[in-house]
């Protein structure tokens, strides 16, 4: 079928994952020369996975991130960004998936790539949604009891206050009328200083 | 004036007799050979190896002996950012150091928190331990952690060694 997995450009390989999964997979879309494939059902992402790794030869996995749609459903997305890299070729291309908030949770890809072990505690971390089958998911910045998902929308930058006596605590942190955002692509220095910014500006 | 093979009382060696209180002593003692404990958690920490290369050179005030065993150093350099994670693990191994011991906080970070005003990173290291110094900068240069060992010497030097142990229980005087 594919004449040489070694050698295709980003869209072919996603033709490829499209071809063999059918309507699983939505069709590839292209942005600025990056290919990006959305996977409808996230419990198989798994099995696209595998196959674009031993069919495909996306032997790299980036990484894996996560976005708060908040206020949509389903409210997590999480992307994986795979490379080819030990045949030179390079092609990359990003699977998405939707996971709702009730569920929070999807199966782990550490059987396939090990290094997502790391990226799935992240993601456990900040976001709280669950890898299954990952055999070590603990958090890895925050510390062990911490009870929030700091990267979720409905967390405050300044944090909220926590107690674990004896072994950790979080405080608000004093914000001092900030956060203080930048603007690249100011035309001026007063415009480009970091300020209290609202969203709309 | 060097003297001879005279040990007894000797008029003209009175020059080679120093005079002072065993507390001015000690502290004296204690303030020339203090040894860090270098917490580098982050970009401080490598300003903190310049200050112990050579072009810096903490030996010169008798500091050079980095001891990564907090049960061998006597004054912690926090150097970097304290995030919440690390809080726990640097207060017990501030904890497992000897008495006498310093901190020195060094930059803004360690001070403060620094630009970091977020959930991860603690405000400022003095909430959870007690600090001598605090240095300025992000990084602070070299100088700057030089002379803040320069003032935690002067602060040691000032420090009553006997009365503390007497005060603490740990030496018994006995009274007149």
């Amino acid at each position: 079928m594919c004449p040489s997995p070694n050698f295709v450009t980003a869209l072919e390989a996603a033709n490829q994952i499209k071809a063999k999964f059918g309507d699983l997979i939505s069709e590839p879309v292209e942005f600025r020369g990056e290919v990006a494939l959305e996977i409808s059902d996230s419990e198989k992402i798994n099995v696209v996975c595998r196959f674009a790794k031993q069919q495909l030869v996306f032997d790299y996995l980036v990484d894996i991130s996560s976005v708060d749609n908040y206020g949509e459903d389903p409210r997590w997305s999480v992307i994986y960004h795979i490379r080819q890299v030990g045949n030179g070729n390079g092609a990359e291309i990003r699977l998405k998936t939707g996971v709702s908030e009730e569920k929070s949770e999807l199966p782990s890809v550490l059987s396939v790539w090990h290094t997502a072990n790391w990226h799935e505690r992240e993601i456990y971390d900040m976001m709280g949604i669950r890898f299954r089958s990952h055999p070590d998911l603990r958090r890895i910045l925050m510390w062990e009891g911490y009870p929030y998902h700091p990267l979720r929308k409905d967390f405050p930058l300044a944090g909220k206050p926590t107690e674990l006596p004896g072994v950790a605590f979080t405080r608000v942190t004093p914000m001092e009328g900030g956060p203080f955002v930048t603007v690249a692509g100011g035309k001026n220095a007063i415009d480009r200083e970091p300020r209290v910014r609202t969203p709309e500006e | 004036m060097q003297s001879q093979s005279e040990y007894g009382y000797n008029s003209k060696i009175e020059g080679d007799v120093v005079l002072t209180t065993v507390d001015a002593a000690l502290a004296w003692f204690r303030a020339n050979s203090v040894w860090p404990m270098p917490m580098g958690l982050a970009c401080c920490a490598i300003e903190l190896m310049a200050v112990g290369a050579s072009r810096f050179d903490i030996s010169r005030f008798g500091s050079e002996v980095m001891r990564f065993s907090p049960r061998q150093s006597d004054c912690m350099i926090v150097a970097g950012t304290v995030t919440y994670k690390m809080a726990s693990s640097l207060k017990r191994i501030y904890d497992q150091m000897a008495e006498p011991k310093w901190v020195i906080a060094m930059g803004a970070c360690a001070s403060t928190g620094g630009m970091y005003r977020s959930y991860a990173t603690l405000q400022g290291v003095d909430n959870i331990v007690p600090v001598d110094i605090y240095v300025s900068g992000c990084p602070p240069r070299p100088e700057a952690v030089l002379d803040a060992l320069m003032k935690l010497q002067e602060k040691i030097k000032k420090q009553p060694v006997l009365q503390e142990l007497v005060a603490a229980k740990l030496l018994n005087v006995p009274q007149p």
